[in-house]
């Protein structure tokens, strides 16, 4: 319906295959450094998301250091360790899919992206087993929780910290599977070739945040009872 | 299907551009999926004046109830739900989002010579968004309201409130996700789509604002979003991170719920003081006295604000070590709000001065604003804060500078801008009226509840000792007529939206880029990109225009 088009894009005609560039932004070069500085700034908006709890974490840990000390023990080391390298290699994959996007390797970023999403939802297996085994062993807290240690109340604060901070860095985690799910779709179809890699490339941001998190969770959480 | 595009109406002088942002495409389906940041703007504007209305409404019923000392309209269970959603409302659902998601999303974009905001998209989502959140207060309202008043304090949110907490707490936690989106939208937009020339020092200050208020959007609103998660999930599950049961602490609730409120009333002036600066410059018809320290100020309040949050704890069982530091930071913060109330006045020195609509509501600012600002240090001093703590004289202050200060800018800026947005002028005349009748009953309303809070009256009481009804009747009236002073610019810009006069691209002879392009403006803003050459604001006395338009 519009008629009215500034001369600045009027006419610019998108040869077929050329990435799509809005309407808002001059060039293709505009409009990346657009999306990625966006991005940035949404990460450092998770980064203080989290912070609210690392806060709350770091408070307690120095109220109560040694029941943290013992109720850390509790956890899985083998567990959180082998999620560790599951999200690392992730990360790897990533990188190597955007790469892919900027090499315009389409089948070779269609699975990439997809080994990204499967290391994720191994990832989150491994969660499911780990909070299945939190459960038998009485360590949710709530009615059920048992501890026979000293200060079960603290050791009871330690659990929710742990649930409360592994559980929204898990919301993270499927939220970045769908990503890469629909990103793959995309990819199969070939909407990232011929230079339109940045959706990749930013989705690549997000997943790398989120293995961030867990590298600081890891220590965190399963490694300050341990020698 | 084709219409001329650039048929212009001429009347009196001003030219209507027929072929524009509101012609283009017509329909409701028009609306909804819009990604134009001018009708984003007006669908904003829409919205929040929904929620001001029922805000203020919760006010009147609040100020009735208040003209007697004995309880007579309203129980003390409704009473602390009506405070709730007066703040819930107010804070969330229109101040912050007042001046940058209408006025900011109007002219952010054309200030900077651009044809739209960097991501339009995400520009609309974060409407639907906004309305989401909006949905769930006003379910929360519907259904028997929340009374924890506006802070959401543990452990009374968390474990004896019998009221809708949660939901309340969730509609607060989603409009958030809108202020996230759009304060990430104008910093990318004023960091990647500037026009040709303009380079930062050469921003108008309303950019310059409408930036640091973007940083604390982006910086504080995701620490509000945790808190108030933490919080809902406490209530729902026991989670004891503010539950001294538990060895958690409930002051932690308030360190980080300050974390993000305290900055917060920085996004509730910083807007405002940008709109000051545009208009105090265009009716003073001088550039403005000391650009970049107006601009540096803006970042300086952004920065300084984030560190300042313990001074809500000084009777919170906070250290006075902790509370010594919280003060003096508190001081430092005055500092460059200062040199902005100076150099407004330093502009207007000599200065050429029309006391059009705009200006009249920007001179009320400073004045209101200094007392505001002011006030502040007194509460910012520990030993005069345990006096007045909790009184009416906080809130007195803090009206001062969200009424007196970011509304009465909101309504300056919506009269300056108007003639962009409609393309037609107000009635000058009923202008001047509505802003002078607004300054007199605001400072009606709440100069006496400095006085109350100061004799001792705590705030979130509906019952009170007779000696203070006085004050609280002054106080009323005061309100009433501040309600007229809202009711007239509604009636009247309703009324100029069809029958207004023409106005003209620049019936202001301003000098910002907005005003290069026709009024209103067509759908990608500009004819053709413009090119910046110079710093803003060259005004002139010499090169001076008749700008009264009270004869209209």
């Amino acid at each position: 319906m519009s008629t009215l088009t500034s001369p600045a894009f009027e006419g610019r005609a998108r040869p077929p295959g050329a990435p799509f560039v809005g309407q808002q932004f001059d060039d293709i070069e505009q409009q990346r450094d657009a999306a990625r500085l966006g991005m940035w700034i949404f990460l450092a908006t998770e980064v203080l998301l989290f912070g609210g709890l690392f806060l709350g974490y770091t408070i307690y840990r120095f109220t109560y250091g040694q029941v943290f000390v013992e109720t850390s023990r509790k956890l899985d080391v083998v567990l959180g360790g082998t999620n560790t390298a599951v999200l690392l290699i992730s990360s790897l994959l990533m990188a190597l899919a955007v790469r892919a996007a900027k090499l315009d390797q389409r089948r070779m970023l269609t699975w990439l992206l997809i080994g990204t999403a499967l290391l994720g939802c191994v990832f989150m297996s491994v969660k499911g087993v780990e909070y299945h085994k939190d459960y038998v062993d009485h360590l949710v807290p709530g009615r059920q929780f048992e501890w026979r240690g000293s200060d079960p109340h603290n050791a009871e604060l330690f659990f929710w910290i742990y649930f409360a901070m592994t559980g929204l860095h898990a919301i993270h985690v499927t939220v970045g599977i769908g990503i890469m799910l629909v990103l793959a779709l995309l990819a199969r179809l070939g909407n990232f070739s011929h230079g339109n890699h940045n959706t990749v490339e930013i989705a690549g941001l997000y997943w790398h945040f989120v293995d961030i998190v867990w590298v600081f969770l890891f220590p965190l959480l399963y490694l300050v009872g341990h020698r | 299907m084709i219409k001329e595009a650039t048929e212009i109406d001429i009347k009196t002088g001003g030219e209507f551009a027929r072929e524009n942002y509101l012609s283009v495409h017509h329909g409701v389906r028009s609306w909804l999926l819009t990604k134009d940041h001018k009708r984003i703007g007006l669908l904003y504007l829409f919205t929040i004046l929904v929620f001001f209305l029922i805000a203020s409404i919760a006010a009147a019923l609040m100020r009735i109830e208040l003209v007697t000392p004995q309880p007579k309209l309203v129980s003390s269970e409704t009473y602390n739900k009506l405070f709730t959603i007066h703040g819930v409302l107010m804070v969330w659902f229109f101040l912050i989002p007042s001046i940058p998601t209408v006025l900011g999303n109007f002219v952010l974009p054309m200030m900077i010579g651009a044809r739209d905001v960097a991501f339009p998209k995400l520009n609309l989502m974060s409407w639907y968004i906004f309305v989401a959140g909006g949905a769930l207060a006003l379910w929360s309202l519907v259904h028997g309201g929340v009374d924890t008043g506006w802070t959401f304090y543990t452990p009374y949110s968390t474990t004896y409130a019998n009221t809708h907490v949660i939901s309340m707490a969730a509609g607060v936690f989603v409009a958030g996700f809108s202020t996230i989106i759009t304060g990430m939208n104008f910093m990318v937009t004023t960091h990647k789509m500037r026009a040709p020339g303009l380079t930062w020092f050469r921003l108008p200050l309303f950019v310059w604002s409408l930036y640091a208020t973007s940083l604390i959007m982006v910086l504080a609103t995701p620490v509000l979003a945790i808190t108030l998660a933490l919080m809902s999930v406490e209530r729902f599950w026991g989670v004891g991170i503010f539950d001294p049961k538990l060895g958690g602490d409930p002051v932690l609730f308030q360190h980080l719920f300050w974390f993000y409120s305290h900055p917060a009333v920085y996004i509730m002036i910083l807007p405002g003081m940008g709109v000051i600066s545009e208009l105090i410059t265009c009716f003073s018809r001088k550039p403005i006295y000391g650009y970049a320290w107006v601009g540096s100020a803006s970042m300086a309040i952004a920065v300084l604000g984030f560190l300042v949050w313990g001074h809500h704890m000084f009777v919170s069982s906070q250290s006075v070590y902790a509370g010594m530091v919280f003060s003096i930071l508190s001081f430092l913060v005055a500092v460059p709000s200062g040199i902005k109330v100076f150099n407004w006045t330093a502009t207007l020195r000599k200065g050429s001065i029309h006391f059009a609509t705009p200006m009249l509501y920007a001179l009320g600012f400073i004045g209101l604003f200094t007392i505001g600002g002011l006030t502040g240090l007194f509460l910012a001093a520990l030993a005069v804060d345990v006096h007045v703590h909790d009184t009416y004289f906080v809130i007195a202050h803090f009206h001062y500078i969200m009424v007196g200060g970011m509304v009465m800018a909101f309504m300056g800026g919506l009269h300056y801008w108007w003639p962009k947005i409609s393309g037609r002028l107000y009635p000058e005349f009923a202008g001047k009226l509505a802003a002078m009748i607004t300054f007199i009953g605001f400072n009606l309303t709440f100069f006496p509840q400095f006085i109350l809070g100061y004799l001792g009256q705590p705030r979130r009481y509906h019952v009170y000792p007779p000696e203070f009804q006085i004050y609280h009747v002054l106080s009323t009236a005061g309100a009433s007529i501040l309600g007229i002073g809202y009711l007239m610019p509604l009636i009247y810009f309703i009324w100029a939206w069809k029958h207004g006069r023409v106005a003209g691209p620049n019936p202001w002879r301003a000098t910002g880029l907005e005003w290069q392009t026709p009024s209103p403006p067509p759908e990608h803003n500009f004819e053709q990109t413009p090119v910046v050459t110079g710093p803003p604001y060259s005004y002139s006395a010499e090169k001076d225009v008749d700008l009264d338009l009270a004869s209209i």
